[in-house]
């Protein structure tokens, strides 16, 4: 018998093991590196500034993925809910991902512009005194916290190297204030980073204390952001459904 | 001559496997603790005492990694090497290597749990260890590779016994997952801190495929080969079918791989994708059901040891609840379902069937049959056993069926319409509809606990009793 001969060699049982265990990915995953429609082609979505960068390490942090996903789906109540269903471009800078995989709260691909400061910051250090029933930890050392941005520069390198288009140098800046305008391609130079960072804070004010640069005006700075690089209006939905 | 004498006095090593047995036990404990802790938490919320190292969002991965690869991990550890060692009647070929796994492992959970505490995590649900620990998680991996593949190379039997191909494909596999998912650039030699290497898409596929397949192969696989040595030898009896072994095998192995996406469902991934695994996930019924029957039917002309034999019963009822599990897992993975079920406490619960019922269930029947062996005595107690299986059946059905229930009434919730076509349910109506549902489910986990630590207590006055002194 034939699988006899599989049973008494261990080398041949290891390749055919590896051959069995690798199809799957080889054929589902690899091809999405180089399949061009896999995210789709949009304007609007751009890599994080570097407080937003420091507001999404935070995110990560405390594990907020855990409880909250970041991917609407194309259903009805979905989108009367959340908005517009998630576009994988709106994820294309995210290292890594945080769609989630559980609700035990809402869904905060588009959380960005709903709420004011003021009501981030009061629900975020105590969920209960706005909204009685939610069963959310409450997080008060982040206004309380200093944000530690001493390696930001270190960590928008990182993400350099995995693609994210931050620019070091006047080569890198020009061609992303053609892809992204001024404004943003500012805020992706590396060397001008903590610069870049305490201008953000002073101008937003997302923790409503002017006083001190905290770990809560880095959150919300990310949270205020989210979902809304697209414009939707410029799309018909049409659009989109080619790329799914 | 002096090798042979020492061969002689010690013919196996079972001193890492005792070892290794006892720290299955700890992070059992342990493990479960946090668990009951951080569904206690979701019922009371207070209970996060605005303490960051305890918040649900900390703890989650703490308790994730102390039940899978603390507890689930040892008692692959434990049962492998006996298993290897006992089937190929060779002794595990390095005995320095063997205890460098073990004091590798254990530092790499314990780093975990810390790491996982202070905040510093990659952000992907079962990999949260950050770079320098998933170093060493690789280093103790390949370790145990070539210590498994030399103690095979050694056997003096010419066949590879059936229990071993599954040890060695999810030793295998897990180093593949391990190595592809956490790719990743680290901010600086001395921080804790890197970004995944892949973004959006892309890296949601890869982590699922991680994820999935850390359950096909860490909690499945592997737990088959545990099976497969465990229920023949309490039962005292073959296994049913060599024929069927040797087809769901293969076919389990290799269907596995391509179901990940279904953690994906109606996300930004092409449908391609999530149709491929859909499918794919469905015909792994086979397969998983092969080996469900092969384990269930081992133990015919022997039933009536499921009355008089409560070893058998842990090992039996372990596979029925796989049995279930792997039903409900293709039935969750079709897209009209999953669209109900995603993101809720439905899928919470088939976790658990299946980590509870199955991995759980089936490591506990093997210890009881395992560790008596390892310190020459009997175990102390059979009618503790007895209640522990009560205990531990109670507790699983109390947290399965409260997160059905949730689960699916949350599914209900969100998508509910009035009669003006607005929704008719906010958000957090959902999350006060589930209070009295997550106290049932820390219940059954308080229930599943008890079991855990009287089991515990048996194993020490067993322990207690016995000898290690090879006969």
């Amino acid at each position: 018998m034939k699988h006899d001969k599989i049973e008494r060699n261990v080398g041949i049982l290891i390749i055919l093991t590896m051959l069995a265990i690798s199809a799957g990915g080889l054929v589902e995953i690899v091809p999405l590196f180089f399949i061009k429609e896999t995210v789709e082609k949009v304007d609007g979505v751009r890599p994080y500034s570097p407080l937003e960068l420091r507001g999404r390490d935070i995110y990560i942090r405390e594990g907020c993925y855990l409880c909250h996903s970041q991917m609407i789906r194309p259903f009805r109540d979905e989108a009367l809910r959340y908005g517009h269903y998630s576009l994988a471009a709106e994820s294309k800078y995210d290292h890594p991902f945080q769609w989630g995989s559980k609700r035990t709260g809402p869904d905060l691909a588009r959380v960005g512009g709903k709420y004011s400061n003021d009501w981030q910051t009061q629900h975020l250090t105590a969920p209960r005194s706005l909204v009685p029933q939610s069963v959310m930890p409450n997080y008060p050392w982040l206004s309380k916290t200093d944000l530690d941005y001493s390696d930001i520069q270190g960590r928008m390198k990182a993400l350099r190297v995995t693609g994210v288009p931050y620019s070091t140098n006047q080569g890198e800046y020009d061609k992303n204030v053609k892809e992204f305008g001024e404004e943003t391609a500012k805020n992706l130079h590396i060397p001008d980073a903590e610069k870049n960072l305490i201008a953000q804070a002073q101008a937003g004010n997302y923790d409503t204390n002017p006083e001190k640069l905290t770990e809560m005006d880095a959150l919300v700075s990310y949270l205020q952001l989210l979902g809304t690089m697209v414009d939707f209006r410029k799309y018909d939905d049409d659009y989109f459904a080619k790329f799914r | 001559m002096t090798t042979a004498s020492v061969t002689n006095t010690e013919q196996y090593n079972y001193d890492v496997i005792r070892k290794f047995a006892i720290m299955t036990l700890v992070w059992g404990v342990v493990g479960m603790l946090v668990g009951v802790y951080i569904a206690s938490e979701l019922a009371f919320p207070a209970l996060n005492f605005d303490i960051p190292y305890i918040t649900f969002g900390r703890l989650r991965p703490v308790h994730t990694g102390a039940v899978i690869f603390g507890f689930g991990g040892s008692a692959l550890f434990a049962t492998s090497y006996y298993i290897v060692q006992r089937t190929c009647q060779a002794r595990l070929f390095s005995s320095g290597l063997a205890s460098f796994t073990f004091w590798g492992w254990q530092t790499i959970i314990v780093l975990a749990a810390l790491g996982d505490v202070l905040g510093y995590t990659q952000g992907r649900e079962y990999a949260e260890m950050e770079w320098p620990i998933d170093l060493l998680i690789e280093v103790v991996w390949v370790a145990y590779l070539v210590l498994f593949v030399g103690t095979l190379m050694k056997r003096k039997q010419p066949h590879i016994y059936v229990a071993n191909w599954f040890y060695l494909a999810f030793i295998l596999a897990t180093a593949l997952l391990h190595t592809f998912n956490n790719l990743a650039v680290p901010v600086s030699l001395f921080s804790m801190k890197s970004y995944s290497l892949f973004s959006g898409a892309q890296d949601a596929m890869t982590q699922w495929w991680y994820g999935h397949n850390a359950v096909g192969f860490f909690l499945t696989a592997a737990f088959l080969g545990m099976m497969y040595y465990f229920v023949p030898k309490q039962a005292g009896r073959p296994v049913y079918s060599y024929r069927l072994s040797v087809l769901h095998f293969w076919a389990l192995i290799f269907l596995y791989m391509w179901a990940g996406a279904h953690h994906l469902h109606w996300t930004a991934i092409p449908d391609w994708t999530s149709t491929l695994a859909a499918t794919f996930s469905i015909m792994l019924l086979l397969p998983s059901w092969g080996g469900m029957v092969n384990g269930i039917l081992t133990l015919s002309g022997a039933w009536e040891k499921m009355r008089t034999d409560p070893v058998i019963r842990f090992l039996i009822v372990s596979l029925s609840f796989y049995g279930m599990s792997t039903f409900e897992g293709p039935v969750m993975s079709l897209k009209d379902v999953n669209a109900l079920s995603h993101y809720t406490d439905w899928t919470i619960g088939h976790v658990h069937s299946g980590a509870l019922g199955w991995v759980a269930m089936v490591t506990f029947g093997s210890f009881y049959h395992l560790v008596p062996k390892l310190w020459n005595t009997k175990m102390f107690s059979n009618r503790l056993i007895n209640v522990h299986f009560w205990l531990a059946t109670i507790g699983i059905l109390l947290y399965i069926t409260a997160m059905w229930i949730s689960g699916i009434m949350q599914g209900l919730m969100w998508r509910a319409f009035d009669d003006f076509g607005n929704l008719q349910y906010a958000f957090i109506e959902s999350v006060a509809a589930a209070h009295n549902l997550y106290i049932m489910r820390a219940v059954g986990g308080l229930f599943f606990l008890s079991g855990m630590v009287l089991m515990c207590y048996n194993m020490y006055k067993t322990i207690k009793s016995g000898s290690t002194e090879q006969a």
